[in-house]
C-alpha cells in the first residue's frame, strides 16, 4: 500500500479495531464493511454508540449506508475530488490542527523553486517517456544536509503553500459539478470532518477495493491521509486510516512479499541498477529514519535464505536474487500479457482464480490456452484448472498441461494469518488433510527439495542460489506436513552461532550473526518454544455490555496487547507518538503513549511507536523525540509524496468516463496510467455505452466465490448473479425485477438477472444526468454449487502506475433487456 | 444412528451423490438431532481464525475422535467475540457439507489433464510432485536470463510465473517468496494486485 506507507511510513492500517471506537467521526469512503468486512462494523458502530457521526459515501446505498447516520451518494471514481475539496475546506476555514501539521508533517518543508503544476500535469513530464521527472519535487537543503523549512508555513514554495493553491479550485461548487453531491450537502460533510481538527477530536477514514480499483488508486488514498494529517488525526485515538484487506492473509502475504517489486518485510526487490548490495542499501534507505538499520535487515534475509554460503566477501548472496529490469513491471496484469506475448511458458497458481477474479477475464483466459504448463493448488476444481472446458475453448487445440494438486482446508492445517489491523493470530489443525490432500506449504518444500535434487549435480552458476538454499523444513513427527516452528522461527530470526531465536529486530545485526526472514514479524517467535502468534490474553471485560473500552487514565488493556502479535514490535496502533503533543503529553482525550519524566522513557496503553529518545533530544539516528513518523525522513509525515504519478494527488476522470475533467482541461485521465496492447485491451466511448458501471461484493461470498459457492450454506444463501439498476434507468428501458438483462462493455456481455433499486440514484454530472449500475463479482460457470456468468469479463485492464490495480471499480457499459424473467 | 454409521458416511468412499440417496428425509432429522445433543460432549477444542476475509474472527473447532463435529466464533476473542458473519458461520463445510458428509466437491486427488485432452486423469501426489519440478527445471533452464545486454548478472527466470495467495498462511507465503526468488522468478504476485 504504496499509499499509507509514502504519507506515513508503512504500508498498513494505521489503527486497531478497538480503537475506532474512540472516534468522534466515522467516515466510510470506498468501503462497504458491513457486508465485507461484517464483524469490524462492530467496532464501528461501538463509535457510533458512543456518539460518534456515521458517515457512508458510496455510489449505493449498501448496508454499511443502512447503519451509518447519513449516507452520501457520488459518481464513482470522483473520489480525489470529493476529498480535495474537504482539503480546500480545511483550508480556507483555517480547521488544521497548525501544531500537529508544523511539528509533525512535512507541511512546511520548502520544495524545489522550479516545482510547477499547471492545468492537470506537476513539472517534469515527459510526454515521450510517459514519466516524470521527479528533480524539481525534491525538498531544499541547507549546507547541513537538513531540510529547509517555514514554520509560519507561509514562504511560498513551502508544501502548504503548494497545497494551498493547488486544492483552492478544489470548491464545493466544483466538487458538486464532478461528484453530484449537492453543494449544500457536500458543505455539511466538510464542517463535520474538519471540526476534528482540534486537538483532542478524531476522525477515521475507512476504505477497502472502493479506493484502490482505480487507475488512481493510490493517490485516492494519499488524499485521504493528506486530509487527516491536516486534521491531526493520525496516530491519535479514534483517528487514523482504517484500510480494511480483503481476503483473510493478504496483509502477511504482502508482509512476505509474495510480490514482484518486494522483499520480505518492504526491503525492495533489487534491480539492474543496483550493482551490489552495497549499492542496493545506499541508493534505497530512506534517511533519517529507523531504516537506517535496514542494512541489518537484509543482511539477515540472505543469511535466512542463504545460511553458511552468504558471507561478509561474496556480498551475502545479493548477486543470488533475481534483479528486475528498470524498464519492466512484472505484475498480476503483465503476468497474462507476459504470456500471449510467449515470455511466460509455465505458470503455478496457489489458491487463487485468475480466470474468474482478474479484470478482462477472457484475455486472462486466453493467456491460459497458451501456456505449456499450469499447476493449480486449490480446495476445490475452478475456472482456472478448468479454464480449458469455458465457452469458446477447443480441448483438443489446447496444448496446457494441467496439473491439479488437492490443497488441504484452511480447518486442517497449523499456521498464522495477519489481519487487517496487523494482527498476526495462530491457527491449529482442527482435523487432518482430507483424502490425499496436503498443505500448499508441505506442497513447497517437496517441490524445492526436488529442484534441489535435479540440480544437485550442476555447477552452473545460475543454479547455485537453489543449490545452496537453506531448506530443511521436515517435520520429523510427520512425513505429510512441514515443520510450521521452524518456519516461524526463521521468519522471527535468530542467532547464526546458537541458533537461538532472537528477541525483536533491535537485536538483528548486519555482520552476518543473525538470519531474520521477515524483520517486521521479528519478535513474534521471541524464545525456543514461545510463539506470540498463538498468544490468547484477552483484557478483562470493563463495560456492563461486556466489552473493553478505553478509559481516559489508562487503565484499559482495549487494545489487547496480550492477543496475538502485532507487527511491528506489537504496537496496535502506529504513530501512536502523534496522539502525544510535542512535548510528549497526550492530547487526545483517550491516551494512548506518554513520556513518562520521571523514568526518562516513553510509556502508554500502546507499545510506544517511538525511538527511546526524549521528546527534546534528537536520537543517532537523525529521528527527533518530538517527530512520530520514524519510518519517515525527519519522522515526519509525508503530506508532500512523490510517487511516479505526481507528489500530490489532483482529479483525473477514470479511464472510461462519461464527463471530460472538469478541473483540468489538458489532461482528462491520470497520464502515468498503464494499459496493455493486446486484441482484448479495448475501450469504450459514452455515446455506445452510456452508463458507469460498478462492481462489488456480498456477505455471503469471497471474490470469485470458488471458497463460497462450494459450501452449500452459502451457495443457499446467495444462489443467484444479478445487476442492480436504479429505478429511473429500469423504466426508462423496461426492465423489472427478475427479467434477465444483457450487460455489455467494449471487452465482452454478461447476462444477469435484473435487481430494480432505490440504492443507485440518477447522478447530476455536469449538468447532464448520469446512471449508474453496480455488479458483484462472484460468480463463475464451472466452479461451486450455483453458477453464473464472470464480470470480469467487462472490467478493464487499465492500470494505476504504483501498484497495477485495476479500475474495476468504474467503467463505461451499456444495458439491455433480453428476456422477461420468471 | 450411532456414531459408526456418521464416521461411515463421511470417511467411506460412497460418493456425494450416493450418500444423498442414502440419507432419506427421516434419517437426515435423527442425524440433525443427534447432532445436536451431542455435539460437543467430550470434544476438544481447537481455535482458528476465519478463513475468508480479513477481520481474523477467531474461531473453536470442537474435535472428538478426529471427527470435526462443530464450528463456532471464539467467544474469547477480543476481534469477534464469539459471532462469526455468514462466512465465518460456513467454514465448517470446507470439509462437510452440513449433515456429516465431506463436501462433495472437495478434490481429494491430484490430477492431470494431458495437452490436446478433454478430460482430467488421476495420478499420484508424489508423481505429480515429480513432475511439477522437471517442468519448472526445464521451462526455468530454457527461458533463463542470467546477464542483462550489459553484462549484469541478473539471474531471472522469465519464463515461469507464480500466482498465490492471500488465502493461505504467512509461514507458506514465506516458503512460495524464498523458493521463487532462489529460482529466479521475477513474475510473482498474489490476491493484493487485483
Ligand atoms: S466471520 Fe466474517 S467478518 Fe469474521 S473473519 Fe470471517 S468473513 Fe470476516
Amino acid at each position: 500500500m504504496p499509499g499509507l506507507g509514502t504519507s506515513f511510513g508503512r504500508g498498513a492500517m494505521t489503527t486497531a479495531l478497538w480503537d475506532v471506537a474512540n472516534a468522534d467521526v466515522v467516515v466510510f469512503m470506498g468501503s462497504n464493511a458491513a457486508e465485507n468486512h461484517p464483524i469490524a462494523l462492530k467496532w464501528f458502530l461501538r463509535a457510533k454508540q458512543k456518539g460518534a457521526t456515521v458517515i457512508c459515501v458510496d455510489p449505493r446505498y449498501t448496508r454499511t449506508a443502512s447503519k451509518a447516520d447519513w449516507w452520501i451518494p457520488f459518481r464513482s471514481g470522483t473520489d480525489i475530488a470529493v476529498l480535495g475539496g474537504l482539503i480546500n475546506y480545511a483550508i480556507t476555514h483555517d480547521k488544521i490542527h497548525r501544531e500537529y501539521v508544523v511539528k509533525y508533517t512535512n507541511a512546511s518543508l520548502l520544495v524545489h523553486p522550479d516545482f510547477r503544476f499547471d492545468d492537470g500535469l506537476f513539472s517534469g513530464w515527459n510526454e515521450a517517456t510517459g514519466k516524470y521527472d521527479q528533480a524539481t519535487w525534491a525538498f531544499q537543503t541547507g549546507p547541513d544536509g537538513q531540510p529547509l523549512a517555514d514554520p509560519t508555513l507561509e514562504h511560498p514554495q513551502c508544501v502548504f503553500q503548494h497545497i494551498k493553491r493547488i486544492y483552492a479550485p478544489y470548491t464545493p461548487e466544483k466538487v458538486s459539478e464532478i461528484s453530484g453531491i449537492p453543494v449544500a450537502e457536500f458543505i455539511r460533510f466538510a464542517e463535520t470532518v474538519c471540526a476534528t481538527g482540534a486537538p483532542g477530536k478524531s476522525a477515521v477514514f475507512t476504505y477497502a477495493m472502493g479506493w484502490t480499483q482505480h487507475t488512481k488508486g493510490v493517490q485516492n488514498i494519499r488524499t485521504a491521509t493528506i486530509l487527516q494529517m491536516l486534521l491531526g488525526n493520525i496516530g491519535v485515538a479514534g483517528g487514523g486510516i482504517a484500510a480494511l484487506r480483503g481476503h483473510a492473509n493478504v496483509q502477511g502475504a504482502t508482509d512476505l512479499a509474495v510480490l514482484y517489486h518486494d522483499l520480505p518485510g518492504y526491503l525492495g526487490q533489487p534491480n539492474e541498477g543496483h550493482q551490489s548490495l552495497q549499492d542496493f542499501l545506499a541508493k534505497t534507505t530512506t534517511r533519517n529514519s529507523y531504516w537506517e538499520n535496514k542494512p541489518k535487515f537484509l543482511i539477515s534475509l540472505l543469511k535466512a535464505w542463504w545460511g553458511e554460503h552468504a558471507t561478509a566477501a561474496n556480498d551475502y548472496c545479493f548477486d543470488y536474487l533475481p534483479k528486475m529490469a528498470t524498464s519492466e513491471t512484472y505484475s498480476h496484469y503483465d503476468i497474462f500479457q507476459s504470456i500471449l506475448d510467449g515470455r511466460v511458458k509455465g505458470l503455478v497458481v496457489v489458491g487463487q482464480n485468475p480466470a474468474v477474479g482478474s479484470a478482462n477475464a477472457r484475455k486472462v483466459q486466453a493467456a491460459l490456452a497458451k501456456l505449456d504448463w499450469l499447476v493449480v493448488s486449490d480446495l476445490f476444481l475452478n475456472e482456472t484448472s478448468e479454464f480449458w472446458k469455458l465457452e469458446g475453448m477447443n480441448p483438443a487445440e489446447i496444448q496446457t498441461e494441467v496439473i491439479l494438486l488437492p490443497a488441504a482446508g484452511p480447518l486442517e492445517k497449523e499456521g498464522s494469518f495477519t489481519n487487517t489491523h496487523r494482527l498476526i493470530q495462530w491457527k491449529h489443525k482442527m482435523i487432518e488433510p482430507m483424502g490425499q490432500a496436503h498443505s500448499d506449504g508441505w506442497y513447497m518444500v517437496q517441490i524445492g527439495k526436488r529442484l534441489k535434487q535435479l540440480y544437485a549435480g550442476s555447477t552452473a552458476a545460475k543454479d547455485l542460489p537453489i543449490k545452496h538454499l537453506v531448506w530443511d523444513y521436515d517435520d520429523p513427527n510427520n512425513p505429510d506436513e512441514f515443520d510450521h516452528l521452524k518456519v516461524l522461527k526463521e521468519i522471527n530470526g535468530y542467532d547464526t552461532t546458537t541458533g537461538a531465536p532472537v528477541t525483536g529486530f533491535g537485536a538483528l545485526k548486519d555482520d552476518g550473526t543473525t538470519a531474520c526472514g521477515c524483520w517486521i514479524y521479528s519478535g513474534i517467535y521471541p524464545e525456543e518454544g514461545v510463539n506470540k502468534a498463538d498468544a490468547r490474553l484477552r483484557a478483562a471485560p470493563n463495560r456492563p455490555d461486556g466489552w473493553t473500552e478505553a478509559r481516559a487514565d489508562g487503565s484499559a488493556d482495549y487494545l489487547h496487547l496480550g492477543w496475538g502479535f502485532a507487527w511491528p514490535a506489537n504496537r496496535r496502533v502506529i504513530y501512536n507518538r502523534a496522539s502525544a503533543d510535542p512535548t510528549g503529553r497526550p492530547w487526545s482525550k483517550v491516551p494512548l503513549v506518554w513520556w513518562n519524566e520521571a523514568e526518562a522513557k516513553w510509556a502508554g496503553v500502546d507499545v510506544p511507536d517511538m525511538l527511546p529518545v526524549a521528546p527534546d533530544q534528537v536520537h543517532a539516528l537523525g529521528v527527533r523525540g518530538d517527530s512520530p513518523f520514524i519510518m519517515k525522513p525527519w519522522g515526519l509525515g509525508g503530506i508532500w509524496g512523490p510517487l511516479p504519478d505526481g507528489p500530490l494527488p489532483v482529479h483525473y476522470e477514470p479511464k472510461e468516463s462519461p464527463t471530460p475533467n472538469l478541473l483540468y482541461r489538458k489532461q482528462g485521465t491520470i497520464p502515468t496510467m498503464k494499459i496493455y496492447d493486446s486484441e482484448f485491451d479495448v475501450w469504450g466511448d459514452p455515446q455506445r455505452f452510456p452508463y458507469v458501471a460498478t462492481t462489488y461484493r456480498l456477505t455471503e461470498h469471497l471474490t470469485s466465490g470458488v471458497m463460497t459457492r462450494t459450501l452449500p450454506y452459502l451457495a443457499e444463501a446467495f444462489p443467484r448473479h444479478f445487476c442492480e439498476i436504479p429505478r429511473e434507468l429500469a423504466q426508462l428501458k423496461g426492465i423489472r425485477n427478475g427479467d434477465w438483462v444483457e450487460v455489455e462493455s467494449a471487452r465482452g456481455k454478461v447476462r444477469v438477472q435484473a435487481m430494480v433499486t432505490n440504492r443507485l440514484r440518477p447522478l447530476r454530472v455536469g449538468g447532464r444526468e448520469t446512471y449508474v449500475i453496480g455488479l458483484p463479482i462472484h460468480w463463475g460457470p464451472k466452479s461451486g454449487h450455483v453458477q453464473g456468468d464472470i464480470t470480469n469479463t467487462l472490467t478493464p485492464q487499465a492500470v494505476d502506475v504504483n501498484v497495477q490495480i485495476q479500475e474495476s471499480k468504474v467503467f463505461l457499459a451499456d444495458l439491455r433487456k433480453v428476456e422477461v424473467g420468471g | 444412528m450411532n456414531l459408526n454409521r456418521r464416521a461411515f458416511l463421511k470417511l467411506s468412499g460412497v460418493s456425494a451423490a450416493s450418500a444423498a440417496v442414502l440419507l432419506f428425509a427421516e434419517e437426515r432429522e435423527a442425524l440433525a438431532r443427534d447432532l445436536k445433543a451431542s455435539r460437543i460432549t467430550r470434544a476438544r477444542e481447537v481455535p482458528s481464525v476465519c478463513p475468508h476475509c480479513s477481520v481474523g474472527c477467531g474461531l473453536i473447532g470442537y474435535v472428538r475422535e478426529g471427527q470435526l463435529v462443530q464450528v463456532e466464533g471464539n467467544p474469547d476473542s477480543p476481534i469477534n467475540e464469539g459471532s462469526l458473519c455468514p462466512k465465518g458461520a460456513a467454514t465448517m463445510q470446507f470439509a462437510y457439507d452440513g449433515v456429516g458428509r465431506p463436501n462433495p466437491l472437495r478434490q481429494l486427488t491430484a490430477k492431470i489433464r494431458r495437452p490436446g485432452s478433454d478430460r482430467w486423469e488421476e495420478i499420484g501426489i508424489d508423481e505429480a510432485l515429480d513432475r511439477i519440478a522437471q517442468r519448472i527445471k526445464e521451462t526455468r533452464d530454457a527461458g533463463f536470463v542470467e546477464k542483462n545486454a550489459d553484462g549484469l548478472v541478473v539471474n531471472r527466470a522469465e519464463s515461469i510465473a507464480h500466482i498465490g495467495s492471500a488465502c493461505i498462511d504467512n509461514e507458506e507465503c514465506y516458503l512460495i517468496t524464498k523458493l521463487m526468488r532462489a529460482l529466479g522468478v521475477v513474475y510473482l504476485e498474489h490476491h493484493a494486485r487485483i
